[in-house]
Protein backbone atom coordinates (compact mmCIF):
# COMPACT_ATOMS: atom_id res chain seq x y z
CA UNK A 1 0.00 0.00 0.00
CA UNK A 2 2.69 2.16 1.00
CA UNK A 3 4.30 2.61 -2.91
CA UNK A 4 0.89 4.35 -3.69
CA UNK A 5 2.38 7.15 -2.00
CA UNK A 6 4.70 7.90 -4.69
CA UNK A 7 1.71 8.89 -7.04
CA UNK A 8 1.54 12.52 -7.40
CA UNK A 9 -2.65 12.60 -7.15
CA UNK A 10 -2.48 10.24 -3.77
CA UNK A 11 -0.07 12.47 -2.34
CA UNK A 12 -2.36 15.40 -3.11
CA UNK A 13 -5.37 13.93 -1.70
CA UNK A 14 -3.51 13.11 1.64
CA UNK A 15 -2.16 16.79 1.91
CA UNK A 16 -5.96 17.80 1.07
CA UNK A 17 -7.50 14.94 3.75
CA UNK A 18 -5.19 16.77 5.99
CA UNK A 19 -5.93 20.79 5.23
CA UNK A 20 -8.98 19.98 5.14
CA UNK A 21 -9.61 17.59 8.20
CA UNK A 22 -7.81 20.22 10.22
CA UNK A 23 -9.93 23.22 9.01
CA UNK A 24 -13.04 21.44 9.46
CA UNK A 25 -12.38 20.48 13.16
CA UNK A 26 -11.17 24.58 13.77
CA UNK A 27 -14.91 25.25 12.08
CA UNK A 28 -16.94 22.20 13.05
CA UNK A 29 -16.07 22.90 16.78
CA UNK A 30 -17.45 26.73 16.35
CA UNK A 31 -20.48 25.20 14.37
CA UNK A 32 -21.37 22.65 17.06
CA UNK A 33 -21.09 25.27 19.88
CA UNK A 34 -23.01 27.65 17.67
CA UNK A 35 -25.57 25.23 17.24
CA UNK A 36 -25.18 26.13 13.58
CA UNK A 37 -25.45 23.00 11.70
CA UNK A 38 -28.44 23.14 9.99
CA UNK A 39 -26.81 26.23 9.13
CA UNK A 40 -24.00 24.66 7.43
CA UNK A 41 -25.95 21.88 5.97
CA UNK A 42 -27.89 24.60 4.21
CA UNK A 43 -24.86 26.42 2.93
CA UNK A 44 -23.52 23.32 1.61
CA UNK A 45 -26.62 22.49 -0.35
CA UNK A 46 -26.79 26.67 -1.74
CA UNK A 47 -23.61 25.88 -2.45
CA UNK A 48 -24.03 23.39 -5.25
CA UNK A 49 -26.15 26.33 -7.26
CA UNK A 50 -22.43 27.75 -7.61
CA UNK A 51 -20.91 24.61 -8.65
CA UNK A 52 -23.49 24.64 -11.26
CA UNK A 53 -22.87 28.39 -12.29
CA UNK A 54 -19.00 27.49 -12.62
CA UNK A 55 -19.72 24.76 -14.77
CA UNK A 56 -22.37 26.24 -16.66
CA UNK A 57 -20.06 29.58 -17.17
CA UNK A 58 -16.38 27.71 -17.72
CA UNK A 59 -15.22 29.09 -14.41
CA UNK A 60 -13.24 27.76 -11.60
CA UNK A 61 -15.29 25.14 -9.26
CA UNK A 62 -14.22 27.00 -6.05
CA UNK A 63 -14.93 30.03 -7.30
CA UNK A 64 -18.58 29.39 -8.08
CA UNK A 65 -19.22 27.05 -4.94
CA UNK A 66 -17.41 29.92 -2.70
CA UNK A 67 -19.50 32.98 -4.27
CA UNK A 68 -23.12 31.45 -3.47
CA UNK A 69 -21.77 29.40 -0.35
CA UNK A 70 -20.64 32.84 1.07
CA UNK A 71 -23.76 34.39 -0.17
CA UNK A 72 -25.58 32.09 1.53
CA UNK A 73 -23.89 32.68 4.85
CA UNK A 74 -24.48 36.26 4.68
CA UNK A 75 -28.14 36.03 3.90
CA UNK A 76 -28.54 33.57 6.97
CA UNK A 77 -26.69 35.91 9.08
CA UNK A 78 -28.90 39.08 7.85
CA UNK A 79 -32.05 36.83 8.51
CA UNK A 80 -31.14 35.19 11.89
CA UNK A 81 -30.11 38.44 13.35
CA UNK A 82 -33.63 39.62 11.97
CA UNK A 83 -35.71 37.03 11.60
CA UNK A 84 -35.23 34.59 13.97
CA UNK A 85 -38.25 33.28 14.37
CA UNK A 86 -38.33 32.05 10.57
CA UNK A 87 -34.77 30.62 9.88
CA UNK A 88 -35.43 27.53 9.61
CA UNK A 89 -38.29 28.07 6.86
CA UNK A 90 -35.37 29.91 5.19
CA UNK A 91 -32.96 27.84 5.13
CA UNK A 92 -34.86 25.22 3.84
CA UNK A 93 -35.85 27.07 0.68
CA UNK A 94 -32.27 28.06 0.11
CA UNK A 95 -31.09 24.43 0.50
CA UNK A 96 -33.51 23.32 -2.09
CA UNK A 97 -33.54 26.37 -4.51
CA UNK A 98 -29.49 25.78 -4.47
CA UNK A 99 -29.43 22.61 -5.35
CA UNK A 100 -32.01 22.66 -7.98
CA UNK A 101 -30.65 25.62 -9.99
CA UNK A 102 -27.07 23.63 -9.61
CA UNK A 103 -28.99 20.65 -11.34
CA UNK A 104 -30.44 22.98 -14.00
CA UNK A 105 -27.07 24.80 -14.93
CA UNK A 106 -25.45 21.16 -15.44
CA UNK A 107 -28.18 20.03 -17.20
CA UNK A 108 -28.17 23.21 -19.65
CA UNK A 109 -24.07 22.59 -20.31
CA UNK A 110 -23.55 21.33 -23.58
CA UNK A 111 -21.29 18.63 -23.69
CA UNK A 112 -20.83 18.07 -19.90
CA UNK A 113 -22.25 14.48 -18.73
CA UNK A 114 -21.78 13.02 -15.17
CA UNK A 115 -19.26 14.35 -12.79
CA UNK A 116 -22.53 15.03 -10.62
CA UNK A 117 -21.46 12.65 -8.26
CA UNK A 118 -18.25 13.67 -7.62
CA UNK A 119 -19.64 17.03 -6.24
CA UNK A 120 -22.30 14.86 -4.07
CA UNK A 121 -19.93 12.43 -3.03
CA UNK A 122 -16.62 13.66 -3.15
CA UNK A 123 -13.59 13.61 -5.46
CA UNK A 124 -10.22 13.64 -3.20
CA UNK A 125 -8.40 11.93 -5.59
CA UNK A 126 -9.04 14.47 -8.44
CA UNK A 127 -7.55 17.45 -6.19
CA UNK A 128 -5.37 19.52 -8.26
CA UNK A 129 -2.16 22.21 -7.44
CA UNK A 130 -4.49 25.02 -7.09
CA UNK A 131 -7.16 23.52 -5.22
CA UNK A 132 -4.13 22.98 -2.20
CA UNK A 133 -3.36 26.21 -2.38
CA UNK A 134 -7.28 27.45 -1.71
CA UNK A 135 -7.30 24.74 1.06
CA UNK A 136 -3.94 25.79 2.74
CA UNK A 137 -4.79 29.26 2.09
CA UNK A 138 -7.80 29.13 4.17
CA UNK A 139 -6.67 27.14 6.88
CA UNK A 140 -3.97 29.82 7.24
CA UNK A 141 -6.68 32.50 7.28
CA UNK A 142 -8.60 30.11 9.71
CA UNK A 143 -5.56 29.60 12.30
CA UNK A 144 -4.74 33.50 11.82
CA UNK A 145 -8.66 34.62 12.55
CA UNK A 146 -8.78 32.22 15.85
CA UNK A 147 -5.18 33.03 17.22
CA UNK A 148 -6.44 36.93 17.53
CA UNK A 149 -9.59 36.81 17.96
CA UNK A 150 -10.03 33.78 19.58
CA UNK A 151 -11.48 35.57 22.82
CA UNK A 152 -14.22 37.43 21.02
CA UNK A 153 -15.12 34.29 19.21
CA UNK A 154 -15.32 32.21 22.78
CA UNK A 155 -17.56 35.27 23.85
CA UNK A 156 -19.87 35.19 21.05
CA UNK A 157 -20.07 31.75 21.15
CA UNK A 158 -20.89 31.00 24.73
CA UNK A 159 -22.76 33.70 25.36
CA UNK A 160 -23.59 36.46 22.89
CA UNK A 161 -25.99 38.66 25.37
CA UNK A 162 -23.07 39.40 27.44
CA UNK A 163 -21.02 39.54 24.81
CA UNK A 164 -22.52 42.33 23.67
CA UNK A 165 -22.89 43.78 26.84
CA UNK A 166 -19.37 44.01 27.34
CA UNK A 167 -18.85 45.59 23.66
CA UNK A 168 -17.96 42.99 21.44
CA UNK A 169 -19.14 43.04 18.01
CA UNK A 170 -21.37 40.23 17.96
CA UNK A 171 -23.22 40.86 14.41
CA UNK A 172 -20.05 41.11 13.04
CA UNK A 173 -18.22 37.75 15.00
CA UNK A 174 -21.29 35.85 14.34
CA UNK A 175 -20.91 36.70 10.39
CA UNK A 176 -17.74 35.81 10.01
CA UNK A 177 -17.88 32.53 11.98
CA UNK A 178 -20.77 31.70 9.17
CA UNK A 179 -18.44 32.69 5.92
CA UNK A 180 -15.34 31.02 7.79
CA UNK A 181 -18.30 27.84 7.72
CA UNK A 182 -19.20 28.68 4.30
CA UNK A 183 -15.55 28.55 2.87
CA UNK A 184 -14.81 25.30 4.99
CA UNK A 185 -18.16 23.67 3.71
CA UNK A 186 -16.46 24.66 0.03
CA UNK A 187 -13.51 22.98 0.33
CA UNK A 188 -14.97 19.75 2.71
CA UNK A 189 -17.00 19.89 -0.94
CA UNK A 190 -13.77 18.33 -2.58
CA UNK A 191 -13.29 15.83 -0.14
CA UNK A 192 -16.12 14.03 1.39
CA UNK A 193 -18.98 15.87 -1.18
CA UNK A 194 -21.83 18.12 -0.22
CA UNK A 195 -23.98 15.10 0.84
CA UNK A 196 -21.28 13.84 3.57
CA UNK A 197 -20.09 17.69 4.49
CA UNK A 198 -22.41 17.32 7.85
CA UNK A 199 -20.63 14.77 9.34
CA UNK A 200 -17.25 15.59 8.60
CA UNK A 201 -18.37 18.94 10.49
CA UNK A 202 -19.57 17.05 13.59
CA UNK A 203 -18.38 13.50 13.73
CA UNK A 204 -14.80 14.66 14.87
CA UNK A 205 -15.86 17.36 17.15
CA UNK A 206 -18.65 15.51 18.78
CA UNK A 207 -16.17 13.10 20.04
CA UNK A 208 -13.42 15.88 20.66
CA UNK A 209 -15.93 17.79 22.82
CA UNK A 210 -16.48 15.17 25.26
CA UNK A 211 -12.81 14.75 25.90
CA UNK A 212 -12.09 18.91 25.98
CA UNK A 213 -12.38 21.14 29.11
CA UNK A 214 -11.68 24.09 26.63
CA UNK A 215 -12.87 25.20 23.07
CA UNK A 216 -9.10 25.46 21.97
CA UNK A 217 -8.62 21.82 22.67
CA UNK A 218 -11.90 21.03 21.02
CA UNK A 219 -10.99 22.58 18.01
CA UNK A 220 -6.76 20.92 18.31
CA UNK A 221 -8.80 17.45 19.29
CA UNK A 222 -11.10 17.85 16.19
CA UNK A 223 -8.69 18.32 13.85
CA UNK A 224 -6.42 15.62 14.85
CA UNK A 225 -9.29 12.95 14.91
CA UNK A 226 -10.62 13.80 11.46
CA UNK A 227 -7.03 13.59 10.29
CA UNK A 228 -6.77 10.42 11.48
CA UNK A 229 -10.24 9.73 10.07
CA UNK A 230 -9.61 10.80 6.70
CA UNK A 231 -5.92 9.32 6.32
CA UNK A 232 -7.55 5.86 7.19
CA UNK A 233 -10.62 6.29 5.40
CA UNK A 234 -8.10 6.81 2.36
CA UNK A 235 -6.68 3.97 2.52
CA UNK A 236 -9.23 2.00 2.97
CA UNK A 237 -11.04 3.36 -0.05
CA UNK A 238 -7.56 2.52 -2.24
CA UNK A 239 -7.44 -1.04 -0.64
CA UNK A 240 -10.79 -1.69 -1.43
CA UNK A 241 -11.15 0.83 -4.25
CA UNK A 242 -14.76 2.06 -2.83
CA UNK A 243 -15.65 5.78 -2.86
CA UNK A 244 -13.28 7.83 -0.37
CA UNK A 245 -15.97 10.41 0.87
CA UNK A 246 -18.56 7.57 2.25
CA UNK A 247 -15.19 5.91 3.27
CA UNK A 248 -13.53 8.64 5.65
CA UNK A 249 -17.18 9.21 7.12
CA UNK A 250 -18.21 5.83 7.98
CA UNK A 251 -14.38 5.23 9.63
CA UNK A 252 -15.48 8.64 11.44
CA UNK A 253 -18.94 6.89 12.26
CA UNK A 254 -17.27 3.68 13.42
CA UNK A 255 -14.90 5.45 15.80
CA UNK A 256 -17.88 7.18 16.89
CA UNK A 257 -19.82 4.39 18.07
CA UNK A 258 -16.86 3.00 19.37
CA UNK A 259 -15.71 5.73 21.65
CA UNK A 260 -19.34 6.27 23.11
CA UNK A 261 -19.20 2.22 23.85
CA UNK A 262 -16.38 2.56 25.19
CA UNK A 263 -17.37 6.10 27.29
CA UNK A 264 -20.52 4.15 28.74
CA UNK A 265 -18.55 0.43 29.71
CA UNK A 266 -15.45 1.88 30.21
CA UNK A 267 -15.24 5.53 31.90
CA UNK A 268 -17.86 4.87 34.61
CA UNK B 1 -26.07 58.60 49.74
CA UNK B 2 -25.83 59.31 46.24
CA UNK B 3 -28.26 58.57 43.47
CA UNK B 4 -26.93 56.09 40.96
CA UNK B 5 -30.04 55.22 38.61
CA UNK B 6 -32.58 57.42 38.36
CA UNK B 7 -35.78 56.56 35.92
CA UNK B 8 -38.13 59.35 35.14
CA UNK B 9 -41.67 59.02 33.38
CA UNK B 10 -40.56 55.71 31.77
CA UNK B 11 -43.16 53.59 28.97
CA UNK B 12 -41.60 50.98 26.90
CA UNK B 13 -44.08 48.95 24.11
CA UNK B 14 -43.11 45.78 21.96
CA UNK B 15 -45.02 45.29 18.93
CA UNK B 16 -47.79 47.94 19.76
CA UNK B 17 -48.32 46.66 23.35
CA UNK B 18 -47.01 48.35 25.87
CA UNK B 19 -45.09 46.41 28.37
CA UNK B 20 -43.85 49.41 30.93
CA UNK B 21 -45.96 52.46 31.64
CA UNK B 22 -44.99 55.38 33.47
CA UNK B 23 -42.11 54.10 35.70
CA UNK B 24 -40.47 56.03 38.06
CA UNK B 25 -37.85 55.10 40.27
CA UNK B 26 -34.91 55.81 42.18
CA UNK B 27 -31.56 53.57 43.06
CA UNK B 28 -29.46 55.23 45.90
CA UNK B 29 -25.79 53.52 46.75
CA UNK B 30 -25.58 50.95 48.42
CA UNK B 31 -29.61 50.22 48.44
CA UNK B 32 -30.69 46.49 47.63
CA UNK B 33 -33.87 46.49 45.88
CA UNK B 34 -35.79 44.31 44.80
CA UNK B 35 -37.72 44.31 41.79
CA UNK B 36 -41.37 41.71 42.09
CA UNK B 37 -43.89 40.39 39.92
CA UNK B 38 -45.53 38.22 37.75
CA UNK B 39 -43.96 36.76 34.74
CA UNK B 40 -44.03 38.79 31.83
CA UNK B 41 -45.09 41.78 34.32
CA UNK B 42 -41.91 43.72 32.93
CA UNK B 43 -39.44 43.37 34.97
CA UNK B 44 -36.65 42.02 32.59
CA UNK B 45 -37.72 44.06 30.22
CA UNK B 46 -36.96 47.08 32.70
CA UNK B 47 -33.61 45.60 33.45
CA UNK B 48 -33.12 45.79 29.82
CA UNK B 49 -33.84 49.25 29.30
CA UNK B 50 -31.14 49.87 32.55
CA UNK B 51 -28.37 47.89 30.90
CA UNK B 52 -29.03 49.97 27.32
CA UNK B 53 -29.57 46.26 25.58
CA UNK B 54 -33.29 48.13 24.69
CA UNK B 55 -33.22 51.83 23.56
CA UNK B 56 -35.17 54.14 25.85
CA UNK B 57 -37.86 55.69 23.87
CA UNK B 58 -40.57 57.68 26.35
CA UNK B 59 -39.19 58.79 29.24
CA UNK B 60 -35.61 58.66 31.01
CA UNK B 61 -32.73 56.70 32.28
CA UNK B 62 -30.24 57.89 33.69
CA UNK B 63 -27.50 55.64 35.39
CA UNK B 64 -24.60 58.06 37.68
CA UNK B 65 -26.04 60.82 35.82
CA UNK B 66 -25.52 59.86 32.56
CA UNK B 67 -27.11 57.76 29.59
CA UNK B 68 -27.37 54.12 30.53
CA UNK B 69 -24.42 53.45 27.29
CA UNK B 70 -22.44 55.39 28.60
CA UNK B 71 -21.89 53.29 32.50
CA UNK B 72 -22.03 50.30 31.26
CA UNK B 73 -18.38 49.21 32.62
CA UNK B 74 -20.36 50.13 36.15
CA UNK B 75 -22.31 47.65 35.94
CA UNK B 76 -22.29 44.34 36.23
CA UNK B 77 -25.20 42.19 35.15
CA UNK B 78 -25.96 38.49 35.80
CA UNK B 79 -28.60 37.50 33.48
CA UNK B 80 -31.14 34.80 33.46
CA UNK B 81 -30.88 30.79 33.07
CA UNK B 82 -27.48 30.25 33.42
CA UNK B 83 -27.98 26.39 33.03
CA UNK B 84 -28.21 26.72 28.78
CA UNK B 85 -25.36 25.68 26.97
CA UNK B 86 -23.88 23.58 29.89
CA UNK B 87 -22.10 21.13 27.25
CA UNK B 88 -19.78 24.22 25.87
CA UNK B 89 -16.33 23.14 26.22
CA UNK B 90 -15.20 26.26 28.76
CA UNK B 91 -13.23 26.48 32.24
CA UNK B 92 -14.79 28.65 34.72
CA UNK B 93 -11.77 30.92 34.74
CA UNK B 94 -12.67 31.40 30.84
CA UNK B 95 -16.33 32.22 31.66
CA UNK B 96 -15.23 35.06 34.33
CA UNK B 97 -12.50 36.43 31.96
CA UNK B 98 -15.28 37.58 29.68
CA UNK B 99 -16.72 39.95 32.16
CA UNK B 100 -13.70 42.26 31.40
CA UNK B 101 -14.31 45.23 29.39
CA UNK B 102 -13.22 44.97 25.48
CA UNK B 103 -10.85 47.99 26.05
CA UNK B 104 -6.69 46.78 27.20
CA UNK B 105 -6.31 43.75 25.29
CA UNK B 106 -3.17 42.02 24.56
CA UNK B 107 -2.40 40.48 21.04
CA UNK B 108 -3.48 37.27 22.11
CA UNK B 109 -4.82 35.62 25.21
CA UNK B 110 -4.95 36.75 28.61
CA UNK B 111 -3.18 39.51 30.09
CA UNK B 112 -1.81 38.74 33.30
CA UNK B 113 -3.88 41.17 35.77
CA UNK B 114 -6.84 40.06 33.93
CA UNK B 115 -6.64 36.62 35.17
CA UNK B 116 -5.50 37.91 38.55
CA UNK B 117 -8.24 40.21 38.67
CA UNK B 118 -10.64 36.87 37.40
CA UNK B 119 -9.23 34.91 39.78
CA UNK B 120 -9.76 37.49 42.83
CA UNK B 121 -13.36 37.94 41.67
CA UNK B 122 -13.68 34.00 41.82
CA UNK B 123 -12.29 34.20 45.22
CA UNK B 124 -14.71 36.92 46.09
CA UNK B 125 -17.79 33.71 45.49
CA UNK B 126 -15.67 30.86 47.37
CA UNK B 127 -14.94 29.51 43.85
CA UNK B 128 -11.13 30.03 43.12
CA UNK B 129 -10.98 26.13 43.43
CA UNK B 130 -13.03 25.68 40.60
CA UNK B 131 -10.54 28.03 38.15
CA UNK B 132 -9.69 25.14 35.77
CA UNK B 133 -12.96 22.84 36.15
CA UNK B 134 -15.43 22.96 33.39
CA UNK B 135 -18.53 25.05 33.63
CA UNK B 136 -20.92 22.48 33.23
CA UNK B 137 -19.51 20.16 35.60
CA UNK B 138 -20.90 22.59 38.24
CA UNK B 139 -24.29 22.72 40.14
CA UNK B 140 -26.64 25.29 39.39
CA UNK B 141 -25.57 27.35 42.60
CA UNK B 142 -22.18 26.92 41.39
CA UNK B 143 -22.58 27.66 38.39
CA UNK B 144 -24.43 31.32 39.40
CA UNK B 145 -21.79 31.51 41.62
CA UNK B 146 -19.50 32.17 38.60
CA UNK B 147 -21.78 34.32 37.01
CA UNK B 148 -21.85 36.75 39.96
CA UNK B 149 -17.99 36.48 39.82
CA UNK B 150 -17.65 36.83 35.90
CA UNK B 151 -20.17 40.30 36.87
CA UNK B 152 -17.55 41.38 39.37
CA UNK B 153 -14.57 41.23 37.26
CA UNK B 154 -15.38 44.78 35.42
CA UNK B 155 -15.69 46.03 39.49
CA UNK B 156 -18.52 47.15 39.09
CA UNK B 157 -20.29 49.39 41.54
CA UNK B 158 -23.49 48.18 40.75
CA UNK B 159 -24.61 44.59 40.80
CA UNK B 160 -27.95 43.36 38.39
CA UNK B 161 -29.35 40.31 38.77
CA UNK B 162 -32.13 38.31 36.86
CA UNK B 163 -33.52 35.87 38.63
CA UNK B 164 -30.54 34.24 39.81
CA UNK B 165 -31.87 31.65 41.72
CA UNK B 166 -34.60 30.57 39.76
CA UNK B 167 -32.77 26.80 39.19
CA UNK B 168 -31.11 26.11 42.11
CA UNK B 169 -32.46 23.98 45.27
CA UNK B 170 -33.16 25.79 48.86
CA UNK B 171 -29.41 25.75 50.28
CA UNK B 172 -28.19 27.17 46.83
CA UNK B 173 -30.68 29.88 47.17
CA UNK B 174 -29.70 30.61 50.68
CA UNK B 175 -25.71 30.60 50.04
CA UNK B 176 -26.79 33.21 46.81
CA UNK B 177 -28.14 35.72 49.40
CA UNK B 178 -25.90 35.27 51.79
CA UNK B 179 -22.85 35.89 49.21
CA UNK B 180 -25.36 38.92 48.06
CA UNK B 181 -25.59 40.52 50.87
CA UNK B 182 -22.06 40.53 51.77
CA UNK B 183 -21.43 41.89 48.91
CA UNK B 184 -24.33 44.55 49.66
CA UNK B 185 -22.01 46.56 52.26
CA UNK B 186 -20.21 48.26 49.37
CA UNK B 187 -22.10 47.49 45.89
CA UNK B 188 -25.21 48.39 45.24
CA UNK B 189 -27.84 45.75 44.41
CA UNK B 190 -30.93 45.07 42.24
CA UNK B 191 -32.37 41.55 41.99
CA UNK B 192 -35.24 40.37 39.88
CA UNK B 193 -37.32 37.68 41.52
CA UNK B 194 -40.95 36.41 41.17
CA UNK B 195 -39.57 34.58 44.70
CA UNK B 196 -41.12 36.81 47.13
CA UNK B 197 -40.72 35.13 50.53
CA UNK B 198 -36.62 34.93 50.13
CA UNK B 199 -36.33 38.41 49.05
CA UNK B 200 -38.46 40.16 51.65
CA UNK B 201 -35.54 38.66 54.63
CA UNK B 202 -32.71 40.54 52.18
CA UNK B 203 -33.36 43.66 50.33
CA UNK B 204 -34.06 47.02 52.21
CA UNK B 205 -36.39 47.82 49.37
CA UNK B 206 -39.08 46.68 47.22
CA UNK B 207 -40.65 47.17 43.57
CA UNK B 208 -43.78 45.20 42.45
CA UNK B 209 -43.85 45.75 38.59
CA UNK B 210 -47.03 44.12 37.16
CA UNK B 211 -48.76 44.83 33.26
CA UNK B 212 -52.12 44.94 33.08
CA UNK B 213 -54.03 44.46 30.08
CA UNK B 214 -56.38 47.98 29.61
CA UNK B 215 -59.65 46.22 29.03
CA UNK B 216 -59.36 43.62 31.87
CA UNK B 217 -59.16 46.64 34.39
CA UNK B 218 -61.71 48.99 34.43
CA UNK B 219 -61.02 50.21 37.74
CA UNK B 220 -57.61 51.05 37.61
CA UNK B 221 -56.77 54.60 36.13
CA UNK B 222 -53.30 54.03 35.69
CA UNK B 223 -54.30 50.80 33.25
CA UNK B 224 -51.51 49.11 31.81
CA UNK B 225 -49.07 48.79 34.68
CA UNK B 226 -48.63 49.64 37.70
CA UNK B 227 -45.64 50.34 40.02
CA UNK B 228 -45.59 50.27 43.87
CA UNK B 229 -43.10 51.33 46.14
CA UNK B 230 -42.24 49.59 49.50
CA UNK B 231 -39.66 51.82 50.43
CA UNK B 232 -37.42 50.02 53.16
CA UNK B 233 -39.87 47.43 53.79
CA UNK B 234 -37.50 45.90 56.10
CA UNK B 235 -37.78 48.89 58.77
CA UNK B 236 -41.76 48.71 58.48
CA UNK B 237 -41.53 44.77 59.61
Amino acid sequence: MLDALSFPFIQNALIAGLLVSMASGIIGSLIVVNRMVFLAGGIAHTAYGGIGMAVFLGLPIFLGASVFAVAAALIISVITLKHRERMDTFIGLMWAVGMAVGVVLIDLTPGYNADFMSYLFGSILAVSQSDLYFMGGLLAGIIIIMTFWYRDILAVSYDSEYANLRGINVKFFYTLILVLSALTVVVAIKVVGLILVIALLTIPVYIAEKLSNTLYMMMTLSGIFSSIFTVIGLAISYEYDIASGASIILVSAISLFLFLGFNRFMLK
Amino acid sequence: MSVVIEIKNLSFSYHKQKILENINLTVKEKDFLAIIGPNGGGKSTLLKLILGINPVKEGTIRTFGEVPKKNLSKIGYVPQNTNVNTDFPIKVIEVVLMGHIGTKKPLFGYAKEETMCAMGALAQVGMEKFANVKIGELSGGQRQRVMIARALCAHPQILILDEPTSSIDIDGQKQIYELLKELNSYITIIVVSHDISVIMKYANSVVHINKKLTHHDTSSSNHFCEVKMFNRFKEKK
